[in-house]
C-alpha cells in the first residue's frame, strides 16, 4: 500500500502524454473554428481545358469588369476557387461566370472552409457536414435488374434468330419465356441438335436444357446474370456521374450501396426540380458515316447543308458533316472498355456489339474501308420553366459528336478505336458509349431534401443546444460537485474538443443526430465523473483519508464505468450497422464520444486532480 | 436538504417489489395494449410517402394550404403547422404507380408558389421514401434492436451472472415497452431519429441497471452477512445517488436537446427522457427484483474457486 503522500501522482510521462493527446486534439479541432466562406468552383468539363494562372486572370478579369468583390481566388490542382464573402455574391458570380465561361467549364457552388491555407496543407480539415447540415439533396437510386435481364434476354432473341438463319437451321419460333429464359421451338429433333451445336459453340455463354419434346431452352448463366447485373449498375453509375458534372455540383457523391442501388448526394443543390431532369435524362448513340464528299466549314458558315447529311458539333464546337443514314445505334453496343491497344501501345477502347449489331456494322463497314465514322450522343431531357405564370415541361435534345475514327478494316462484333490524345480521353470515350448503351431502366426510390436556409438552421440549432447543454451541465456539477465539478467539466470540455477532433480527422460526416449523439455523450461522460465523485463521497464518509479516498474512488469506480460504456457501445455499434444517413452519424458521434470519454473522464480528470491534490496533506475534500 | 438525504438512506426498496411488479405489468399491458389497438403513428421513414416542409416569409393559415393543395390534385396530403406559422408540413401518403413520386415534391411546391401569398415559399425539407425502402427500414430497425438487445445479454451475462444478465434484459425491455408503448398511447410520430433514440435507451438503460449490478455483486462478495434481499437493499440505497445524480444530468442535456435542438429533435429528446426516466426506475425495481425472483444468492456470485470446478465429475 503505498503512503498518502506518493498516492495520486502521475509520473511525468503520463501527464506529457495526456498533455500531448490533448495537443493533437486541440490541432485537429482547429480548422472548425474558422467557419465557411461561400465560394464558386471552377473546373473543366474535358481533360483538356486548363485551369492555370492564365485562366485564373481571365476570371478575375470578368469578376472585377462585373464589380464583384472577391476574397481571393485559388488554384487548386484543376480547379479554381473564388471565395466571397456573402452568399449574394457568390450567386450573382455563379451566374455570371456560367454565361461567360460557356460549357468548357463546369461552375459550381461550394462552401469552402476558411481555415488558413497552411492547415489544409498539413492534412487538417474540419469536419465534413452531412446534408441534413449543409443543405442538399440525397437520392437512393435503384436499377431496375429484371428489366435488365429481360432486356439482354430480348437481344438474346434476336441474336439466336440470326445465328440459326445464317447456319440455316429451320425453326418453328424463338421467344422469351415470361419466367426467364429463351425458347426456341423446332420441326424436327435432327434440327434441334443440329442448332444445339451451333449455340454451344458461338453462344457458348448460354446454358442449354431441352424443354419439351422438340423445344430448346437457353438460360443466362449465374456468372453472366451477375456480370450483366454489375455491367448495369456501372453503367448507370457513369451515366450519373456526368449528368452531375453537368449540374455543377462541388462535392458529389455518387456511389453504389448493395447490388442494385446508387446512392446520390449533391450538398448544396437548391433547384432539386432542375436536378432530377438532368439524373433523369436519357442518352442514345448513333454511328454515323462522315460526309466526305462536302466541305464541313463550308457548309456551317454558308449554313447550306447537303441533302443527304446532317450537321454536328464535336466537343470542341467544331462542324462535322455526317451522313443522315444511321449505321448503327447505341442499343446494340454491350460493353465498351478503355485500354491500350497492342499493336501502337496508345490508348484505344473496345467495342463489343450484339449479333444484330455486329451484323449491321459489317455491313456498314465492308465498303466503307479508309472513309470516317463518327459516334454521335444523344441526350433527351426535360426542363421545366415558368412561362406566364405556368409551368411547361419541355424536352429537348443535345446532340454532340463524340468520336471520329477512320474505319481501317470490316468492322463487326468486336472492335477497337485507336488513334486518341490520351488515357483520359479513351476513359471518357469509353464512359459515353456506356451511357449510351442499352440503358437500364433506374428509379428514386429515396429522397432526402434540405433546403440550405434550413441546413443553416439545424446547424445553429445543434451548436445551440450543445453549447447550452454544456453550459448547465457544468454549472450543476460545479454546484453538486465543487472544485471537482470543475474538473469533470474540464474534462468534458477536453472530451468535446476531442470528440470534433477525431471527427475531423476521420472525415466522419456529422449530421444533425449526430451532434445529438454529441449532446448525449455529454451527458453520459459527466456519468463518469458522477461515479467517481460519488464513490470519493462514499470513501470519505468511511472514514477514509482524502487522499485515500481519491485513490479508491477512482478505482472502484473503473470497473463500473467499463462495464457501462461498454454496454451502450455495442447499441451503438448496431445502430451504426444498420443505420443509413443521418441516423449513422447519431452512431458515429455516440461511439466516438463514449470512447473519448472515458480516457477524458477518467485519465484526463484523474491527471488534473493528481496535479491539484497528489501529495500534499488534505484534511478535508470538497467534493 | 436533499442533498443529504440522498446519503446514508436505508430505504427498503425491496419491500415494495410486488407492488412494483405489479405496478410494471400494468403499465407494460397497457402499453402493449395501445401497441396492438391504437398501433404506431409509424413516421415517414417506415411508412414511405412524402413529406414537405415549406417556409413562408409570412405566416400563412393552414386551410388555405388545404385548399390550394386540393385544387392541384393533393386533396389527400395532411397540412399542419411545424414550428412556427410560417412553416408548413405536408405529408402525402404514398401512393402507386399513378403520380411519379420523384418529382412530386417539386410540383406541390410549384402549386404552392403559384397559389396567393406563395409567392415566397421556399422548400426547407423534403422527403421521400419508396414503399420497399420503408419496408426494408421497418425490418433493419427491429433487427439493430434485437441484435443490441443479444450483444448486451451476452455481454452481461459474461460479466456477471444469468440471474443477473436476466434481470438486466428484463429491465431493458421494460423500457424499450414502456418508450415504444408511449409513443403509441400518445400516437407521437414514430420515425428513424425516435429509432436511434429507443436504441440509444437500450444503451442507457443498461449502463444504469450494470453500475446497481456492479456494487450488488461488489456487496455480496464483500458482505458475509445478509439475506439477497438485504444485500441488494443496501446496494441500491449505496448507489441511489449516483443514480438519481447521472440520470439527472443525462436528462438535463436531453431536455436541454428537446428545448434548443429544433423541432426534428423533439421526437427523439421525447423517447430519450421517457427512457431516461423509466430506465432510472427499472434498474432499481425491475432488475434487481428479477434476479431476487430467479433466486440469486451469494455463491451465485462468488468467484469460482479451482477447488469447485475440480470437484466436478
Amino acid at each position: 500500500m503505498p503512503t498518502p503522500h506518493t498516492l495520486n501522482q502521475y509520473p511525468w510521462w503520463k501527464y506529457s502524454l495526456i498533455g500531448l493527446v490533448m495537443l493533437w486534439g486541440l490541432i485537429f479541432a482547429l480548422p472548425n473554428l474558422f467557419g465557411e466562406d461561400p465560394a464558386v468552383q471552377i473546373s473543366g468539363a474535358r481533360a483538356n481545358i486548363p485551369i492555370d494562372t492564365a485562366f485564373q486572370s481571365r476570371v478575375a478579369a470578368l469578376l472585377d469588369t462585373d464589380r464583384l468583390s472577391h476574397k481571393r481566388l485559388e488554384l487548386e490542382g484543376d480547379r479554381l476557387l473564388i471565395r466571397f464573402s456573402d452568399p449574394e455574391e457568390q450567386l450573382k458570380a455563379a451566374d455570371i461566370l456560367k454565361d461567360q465561361l460557356g460549357r468548357d467549364y463546369i461552375v459550381a457552388l461550394n462552401l469552402a472552409s476558411a481555415a488558413p491555407r497552411f492547415l489544409h496543407a498539413l492534412g487538417l480539415n474540419p469536419m465534413y457536414l452531412g446534408l441534413d447540415l449543409r443543405g442538399g439533396v440525397h437520392f437512393l437510386m435503384q436499377v431496375d435488374m429484371e428489366a435488365t435481364i429481360k432486356q439482354i434476354e430480348d437481344s438474346y432473341v434476336e441474336e439466336v434468330r440470326a445465328q440459326l438463319r445464317s447456319e440455316k437451321v429451320l425453326y418453328a419460333s424463338v421467344g422469351r419465356v415470361a419466367t426467364g429464359g429463351v425458347q426456341v421451338e423446332f420441326k424436327d429433333a435432327a434440327e434441334r441438335d443440329k442448332a444445339a451445336s451451333i449455340l454451344r459453340k458461338n453462344l457458348s455463354s448460354l446454358q442449354q436444357s431441352e424443354s419439351g419434346p422438340l423445344g430448346l431452352k437457353l438460360t443466362l448463366g449465374e456468372r453472366e446474370i451477375k456480370e450483366k447485373r454489375d455491367f448495369a449498375l456501372q453503367q448507370n453509375i457513369t451515366t450519373l456521374r456526368n449528368r452531375v458534372n453537368e449540374l455543377g455540383v462541388a462535392e458529389p457523391i455518387i456511389q453504389q450501396q448493395g447490388s442494385d442501388r446508387i446512392v446520390v448526394q449533391l450538398p448544396g443543390v437548391q433547384d432539386t426540380a432542375r436536378a432530377k431532369e438532368i439524373l433523369g435524362a436519357t442518352a442514345t448513340l448513333e454511328f454515323r458515316l462522315a460526309d466526305e464528299e462536302n466541305d464541313w466549314n463550308q457548309a456551317a458558315t454558308t449554313s447550306r447543308i447537303p441533302i443527304n447529311s446532317r450537321l454536328y458539333k464535336d466537343r470542341q464546337g467544331r462542324p462535322v458533316l455526317l451522313q443522315k443514314r444511321v449505321m448503327l445505334t447505341g442499343d446494340s453496343i454491350v460493353d465498351a472498355a478503355s485500354g491500350l491497344d497492342q499493336q501502337s501501345g496508345g490508348p484505344a477502347v473496345f467495342v463489343t456489339l450484339d449479333g444484330k449489331g455486329a451484323k449491321r456494322m459489317e455491313d456498314a463497314t465492308k465498303d466503307n474501308v479508309g472513309k470516317r465514322m463518327a459516334v454521335v450522343f444523344i441526350e433527351n431531357k426535360t426542363e421545366t420553366k415558368r412561362v406566364d405564370g405556368e409551368l411547361k415541361k419541355s424536352a429537348y435534345t443535345v446532340e454532340e459528336v463524340i468520336n471520329i475514327a477512320t474505319i481501317r478494316d470490316r468492322l463487326s462484333r468486336r472492335f477497337q478505336i485507336t488513334g486518341l490524345d490520351s488515357t483520359r480521353e479513351a476513359r471518357d470515350l469509353a464512359l459515353l458509349l456506356r451511357a449510351g448503351a442499352l440503358v437500364s431502366p433506374i428509379e428514386i426510390i429515396e429522397e432526402r431534401t434540405v433546403g440550405p436556409s434550413a441546413g443553416k438552421e439545424n446547424i445553429a440549432q445543434g451548436f445551440r443546444a450543445a453549447a447550452i447543454a454544456l453550459l448547465v451541465i457544468a454549472a450543476f456539477m460545479t454546484w453538486r460537485y465543487k472544485s471537482f465539478g470543475l474538473i469533470a467539466t474540464a474534462a468534458l470540455a477536453a472530451n468535446v474538443v476531442l470528440l470534433i477532433a477525431v471527427l475531423s480527422m476521420l472525415q466522419a460526416t456529422l449530421t444533425l443526430p449526430g451532434i445529438a449523439g454529441i449532446v448525449l455523450t455529454m451527458g453520459m461522460a459527466v456519468d463518469a465523473n458522477v461515479l467517481i465523485y460519488e464513490r470519493i463521497r462514499e470513501e470519505l464518509r468511511n472514514g477514509n483519508s482524502p487522499q485515500t479516498a481519491i485513490h479508491a474512488g477512482f478505482d472502484r469506480a473503473f470497473d463500473t464505468i467499463l462495464d457501462s460504456n461498454l454496454t451502450t457501445l455495442i447499441a451503438a455499434i448496431m445502430l451504426f450497422g444498420f443505420g443509413t444517413g443521418p441516423i449513422k452519424g447519431f452512431a458515429v458521434t455516440l461511439s466516438i464520444g463514449i470512447v473519448t470519454s472515458m480516457f477524458t473522464a477518467v485519465t484526463g480528470s484523474r491527471a488534473l486532480v493528481n496535479l491539484i491534490y497528489g501529495g500534499r496533506k488534505l484534511q478535508k475534500l470538497a467534493v | 436538504m436533499w442533498r443529504l438525504s440522498l446519503y446514508n438512506t436505508s430505504i427498503n426498496f425491496l419491500r415494495w417489489r410486488k407492488l412494483a411488479m405489479a405496478w410494471s405489468i400494468i403499465v407494460l399491458l397497457i402499453a402493449v395494449g395501445s401497441l396492438l389497438v391504437r398501433g404506431m403513428n409509424l413516421g415517414l421513414d417506415f411508412t414511405g410517402g412524402t413529406v414537405i416542409e415549406v417556409q413562408y416569409p409570412q405566416p400563412v393559415e393552414i386551410p388555405k394550404v388545404r385548399e390550394t393543395l386540393a385544387k392541384a390534385g393533393f386533396g389527400d396530403a395532411q397540412t399542419q403547422h411545424f414550428g412556427t406559422s410560417h412553416d408548413v408540413l405536408i405529408r402525402i401518403p404514398p401512393h402507386g404507380e399513378q403520380r411519379n413520386a420523384a418529382t412530386l415534391s417539386n410540383d406541390v411546391l410549384h402549386a404552392l408558389q403559384g397559389a396567393e401569398g406563395g409567392a415566397g415559399a421556399a422548400l426547407a425539407r423534403a422527403e421521400f421514401v419508396g414503399p420497399q425502402v420503408g419496408r426494408e427500414l421497418v425490418e433493419q430497425g427491429g433487427l439493430a434492436a434485437l441484435g443490441a438487445l443479444a450483444g448486451i445479454l451476452i455481454y452481461v451475462m459474461f460479466r456477471f451472472e444469468w440471474r443477473l444478465a436476466v434481470g438486466t434484459i428484463a429491465a431493458t425491455v421494460h423500457d424499450v415497452i414502456f418508450t415504444v408503448g408511449w409513443f403509441s398511447l400518445f400516437q407521437l410520430e414514430f420515425d428513424l431519429t425516435v429509432l436511434a433514440a429507443v436504441l440509444a435507451v437500450i444503451g442507457y438503460s443498461v449502463n444504469d441497471t450494470v453500475v446497481v449490478l456492479d456494487r450488488i455483486r461488489e456487496n455480496f462478495r464483500k458482505r458475509r452477512k445478509g439475506s439477497p434481499e438485504e444485500i441488494m437493499n443496501v446496494s441500491i440505497n449505496e448507489t441511489l445517488s449516483r443514480t438519481i445524480m447521472t440520470s439527472f444530468v443525462t436528462l438535463l442535456s436531453v431536455i436541454v436537446m428537446y428545448f434548443f435542438g429544433g423541432v426534428v429533435m423533439h421526437g427523439f429528446s421525447i423517447a430519450m427522457i421517457v427512457g431516461i426516466v423509466v430506465g432510472t426506475y427499472s434498474s432499481i425495481y425491475i432488475a434487481s427484483a428479477s434476479a431476487l425472483y430467479l433466486g440469486v444468492s451469494r455463491e451465485d456470485l462468488l468467484p469460482k474457486a479451482k477447488e469447485t470446478a475440480d470437484d466436478r465429475p
